[in-house]
């Protein structure tokens, strides 16, 4: 097991550098001249060039990559002379839009992106397995028949129907809840929990629903195996043939899905954060992307490219936990 | 070519089957002999059964033999060509001569091409245009082996598994072959259905002239169906002999293990007979024992057996057989005499 | 244990049938036996004869709606058809217990050998783990897997097919039931393996008294094993009779033929006598007999009764019953004629 995830570690940083490396040509690949854009309006052909100095662009492609990465370790400082601007590591560069540390700006976003993702996760994940497990329980009954309804509507929901029709009847005519203003957990936890309970739930609505699918086709297979025939041979009680060798069985592909999917949310959750008024990543990312602010685009999806392997380390470690022969072989 | 000239002979055929440690550097760190230098010969319109349990190497012969498989060495001669030296593309018009039936008859068709297509295959990619149209001929092939011609444009999910392998075996004669190597083609039948094909296969055989090897675990139906039998253990040929001296007289002590282990569907045959069980199970065909490849499962195994592999010998005539101690008194005398201790566990 | 002629197993016209998108499935209909105790009772038949479904609907295993189960199972004077499932899933593990045909599918692929033995233990007995824990040794042990400590830490996946079958004869027999239900249990098996594994049922059994319904296709195994035979085709019963009978004085022309279609390892067999046709489609059943469409005797029989009726199991001697319209007489003229069975 100890060499598997070393091996993994090993990977990961391989495919880290690759992303690094596409990320960085990605910054180099628009056709405007990133030292244009940081020109502002009264831009003079004096202007950009000494931006482009200022910002290393004049320096060969691989140079600009290596101060880049550098930069991110060990800080770097911009321009020289009395016209310098330092930046700390990690240092991903000072956005286009607002001159802000883009660091600075990634750290503000980044944990409500993480509330709003675990949060939502959570309640998907309990809902969605529960009842899938349900509906497959009485599979060809009515109670599986409803279920699968549910979930078919959920699903076909799309996130900001579902975010919408929330906020109207909820704040906006029945009043339950203030307006969505994001405070941290820390500084007013009770505002805090009104302002995330609707993102959550309508982010949940429709993963649950995908969950519930998912969960119940994959207890149908397991459940028609012949071990599970075994196990109500040996007069194991139904629920715990469902649950300990049913389950356990189903667990890969849900594990699968459920690390991809909480990772995709990390690198922000564009829509549901757009309605609620919430500062994270998705916000920060479309944003930039609006103003070709080329440093947030490229953090951002640095971000979230890394959040996507990381969990796809931690679902493959997962595997091996609930599969032996994945473990020994 | 006449009857005294092989069609098919192998020689010191081996295919191993590399092991890659895991990791960047994949490492080849062994092999799994699954056919580790055997030899045979079949003879125009015989049958050879390659008969052997699982993990024996016999089905992975079947195909080296006919390079479906690519071999790791040895020598293959097919109707006077030097089979192992040829090129891919150029085995393609050889491909003729040989065909395959293939063990299972649900994965084994194409379940998105109708049964005319399937059985026509062979006239397409052989560019073969046969008297009469491809259609006719099909439908001929499909009367022969039992199927109902009209059923021409059927697919194959409208088929028992019996039926399948009747397709199977009319896909494999269409183009008339001198030899078809039949991967354990009725052990997914049921009985009274596998009884159908083994007498369908003894039809095209007396009627073709085509040669058959046999490959298959079950040991009754091998010697039904066979004229020469070859037993193979871990990658090795153990003894080969004309059917009637192998099932009767078998001098090898692995030829005996299994023939004594098969039950007789008669109770009082079955309940008065001695038997040889075997203790243990197969090695590891990555790691076989040193010395005879049995030694760690027979009874009769002495200091030379883990030391000195035996080679397949002559004893007499088209009796070959790969043991240090060959059994002499024949099936009877044999069993009496095994003691059913193991070597590393007892049964009793 | 001594042979009693208790009967602890009555089955009384046991049907099943599903339902399907395609109809109604007839899978068992009004299948009638005995086994008595420390007895085997092999059930013959090939795919789609019913006889596996039949020993799980016994077992209370037919789970879903779609499945119908009618007749009665009587065990040790107690009715199974119709009873409260938790008293059905009491018995199931403790008194009737089930091995099945692929031991690597039928073990769980992510517990440990030890943990699934354990679990077959503690389900019906309040016992701790270490008890159980050594239980399992003794049961590993008794089947014949060499070192059983280790064995009890490792997973299916690690141990060859004779060994897993093996493990899951231990897990069946850890509660000494007094029935064992063995769906082909060593078909998945190499023959040397499979010699092995009968040897170690016919031991067992002795040991333990155990009574066995032996589910298979294979005419060798049921002439090896078997106390009493009965013949499945299409869902029924078509010939019953104890092992000797059904080999000697077979009396039904399906046993007849199945007799006839096997190659025998011990003889140089000429030609096979197969059985024409195809099975019936459980769906579209024939209401005659259901082996006329495929019976070549069928024609001796007047008034064209066996497309028309479907014959009752008659008693023909002792023991021995079948379903066929010929006579005793005309039986006896074709098995003489085309050597079937043997001649008293």
């Amino acid at each position: 097991m100890f060499p598997y995830i070393i091996r993994r570690l090993g990977l990961m940083v391989v495919m880290l550098t690759l992303l690094s490396i596409v990320t960085f040509l990605l910054f180099n690949a628009v056709p405007t001249d990133p030292a244009m854009l940081t020109c502002g309006k009264s831009c003079t052909p004096e202007l950009v060039a000494a931006n482009r100095i200022r910002l290393g662009l004049d320096q060969p492609l691989y140079v600009q990559y290596i101060d880049w990465i550098k930069a991110i370790f060990v800080g770097r400082t911009y321009g020289s002379g009395t016209q310098t601007f330092p930046c700390n590591a990690p240092c991903l560069g000072y956005s286009f839009r607002n001159g802000e540390e883009v660091t600075v700006m990634i750290k503000a976003a980044l944990p409500i992106t993480i509330y709003l993702a675990l949060g939502a996760f959570v309640l998907w994940m309990v809902f969605g397995i529960l009842s899938g497990i349900y509906a497959a329980k009485h599979h060809t009954e009515w109670q599986d028949r409803v279920i699968m309804g549910v979930a078919l509507v959920g699903y076909s929901l799309p996130v900001f129907f579902i975010g919408l029709v929330l906020l109207i009847f909820v704040v906006v005519r029945l009043h339950l809840l203030p307006y969505p203003d994001y405070v941290a957990p820390q500084t007013n936890p009770v505002q805090f929990l009104q302002t995330m309970i609707l993102p959550w739930i309508s982010l949940a609505i429709l993963y649950a629903a995908y969950y519930t699918r998912l969960t119940r086709s994959q207890m149908l297979e397991t459940l028609s195996e012949d071990y599970i025939r075994t196990a109500r041979a040996k007069g194991l009680p139904e629920s715990v043939v469902v649950r300990k060798h049913g389950f356990r069985a189903g667990l890969t592909p849900i594990v699968t899905s459920a690390g991809l999917d909480l990772a995709g949310l990390l690198g922000g959750a564009v829509i549901t954060e757009y309605i609620f008024s919430l500062p994270g990543l998705g916000r920060l990312s479309i944003g930039a992307v609006t103003e070709y602010d080329l440093p947030t685009i490229t953090a951002t999806v640095l971000v979230a490219a890394t959040f996507v392997i990381v969990a796809n380390l931690i679902v493959d470690m997962l595997y091996a936990a609930i599969d032996p022969r994945v473990r020994l072989s | 070519m006449s009857e005294s000239t092989p069609i098919l002979r192998v020689r010191d055929l081996q295919k191993y089957f590399p092991i890659n440690s895991r990791g960047f550097s994949r490492r080849h760190i062994g092999d799994v002999k699954a056919v580790d230098g055997i030899s045979l010969e079949v003879m125009p319109g015989e049958t050879l059964g390659l008969v052997g349990e699982s993990g024996c190497g016999k089905s992975t012969a079947g195909r080296a033999m006919l390079r479906l498989l690519e071999p790791t060495g040895g020598e293959i001669e097919f109707a006077g060509h030097d089979v192992m030296r040829m090129k891919k593309r150029d085995l393609v018009p050889l491909r003729r001569e040989m065909q395959m039936i293939f063990q299972d008859p649900y994965s084994s068709l194409n379940p998105r091409q109708t049964i005319g297509s399937i059985i026509g295959a062979p006239f397409d990619i052989q560019g073969v245009k046969p008297e009469g149209g491809v259609q006719k001929t099909v439908q001929e092939l499909m009367e022969r082996v039992g199927l109902n011609p009209e059923h021409f444009n059927r697919y194959p999910s409208e088929f028992s598994g019996g039926q399948r392998q009747r397709i199977g075996i009319a896909r494999a004669i269409a183009l008339k072959p001198k030899l078809i190597v039949c991967d354990e083609p009725v052990s997914a039948l049921d009985v009274s259905i596998q009884a159908q094909v083994l007498n369908l296969l003894e039809d095209i055989q007396d009627e073709f002239g085509i040669a058959y090897v046999f490959v298959a675990h079950d040991l009754s139906v091998v010697r039904h169906i066979s004229d020469r039998v070859a037993v193979m253990y871990l990658g090795k040929i153990m003894e080969s002999a004309p059917r009637e001296l192998l099932y009767t007289a078998p001098v090898h002590p692995y030829t005996h293990a299994l023939l004594s282990a098969v039950p007789i569907a008669d109770p009082d045959r079955e309940r008065a007979r001695e038997r040889i069980i075997l203790t243990g199970d197969l090695p590891s065909p990555s790691n076989p024992p040193a010395g005879c490849v049995f030694n760690t499962r027979c009874w009769k195994a002495q200091d030379r057996c883990f030391s000195e592999a035996p080679v397949l010998r002559e004893i007499s005539a088209g009796h070959k057989v790969a043991c240090h101690f060959p059994e002499t008194g024949g099936l009877n005398a044999a069993a009496m005499t095994a003691p059913a201790t193991g070597s590393d566990f007892s049964e009793n | 244990m001594t042979q009693t002629n208790e009967v602890l197993l009555s089955v009384r016209n046991l049907s099943v049938s599903f339902t399907t998108e395609d109809g109604e499935v007839n899978a068992v209909s009004n299948v009638s036996y005995d086994v008595r105790r420390g007895q085997t009772l092999a059930i013959v038949g090939e795919s789609g004869s019913g006889k596996s479904v039949s020993s799980l609907a016994i077992m209370g295993l037919l789970s879903g709606k779609s499945a119908h189960v009618s007749g009665e199972v009587e065990f040790d004077g107690q009715q199974l058809v119709g009873a409260d499932p938790e008293d059905v899933r009491k018995l199931r593990g403790s008194r009737i217990a089930m091995i099945f045909q692929d031991p690597l599918s039928a073990l769980h692929p992510y517990y440990k050998i030890g943990d699934q033995l354990i679990e077959a233990v503690q389900v019906h007995n309040k016992v701790s783990d270490a008890d159980a824990r050594k239980r399992a040794a003794e049961m590993l042990d008794r089947v014949g897997i060499p070192s059983v400590e280790q064995r009890l830490d490792e997973y299916p996946h690690q141990l060859s097919g004779g060994m897993r079958q093996r493990v899951m004869i231990a897990m069946a027999l850890i509660n000494d039931p007094e029935l064992l239900i063995a769906d082909e249990p060593t078909t998945a098996l190499d023959v040397t393996v499979q010699a092995q594994i009968l040897d170690l049922l016919r031991d067992l059994q002795k040991e333990f008294g155990t009574a066995i319904v032996l589910i298979t296709h294979d005419l060798g195994v049921v002439a090896d094993l078997a106390d009493d035979v009965m013949v499945m085709y299409g869902g029924s019963a078509v010939e019953q009779a104890p092992v000797r009978e059904i080999f000697y004085q077979p009396q039904m022309p399906y046993t007849w033929g199945l007799l006839a279609s096997i190659p025998q390892v011990h003889v140089d067999s000429t030609r096979l006598d197969p059985i024409p046709g195809n099975p019936p489609s459980l769906i579209n059943m024939p209401t005659g007999c259901v082996f006329a469409p495929r019976c070549t005797y069928k024609n001796q029989v007047p008034n064209n009764l066996c497309a028309t009726t479907k014959p009752d199991l008659e008693t023909t001697s002792s023991g021995h019953s079948a379903r066929c319209h010929l006579t005793a007489a005309q039986r006896d003229a074709i098995r003489l004629e085309k050597n079937i069975g043997r001649s008293n």
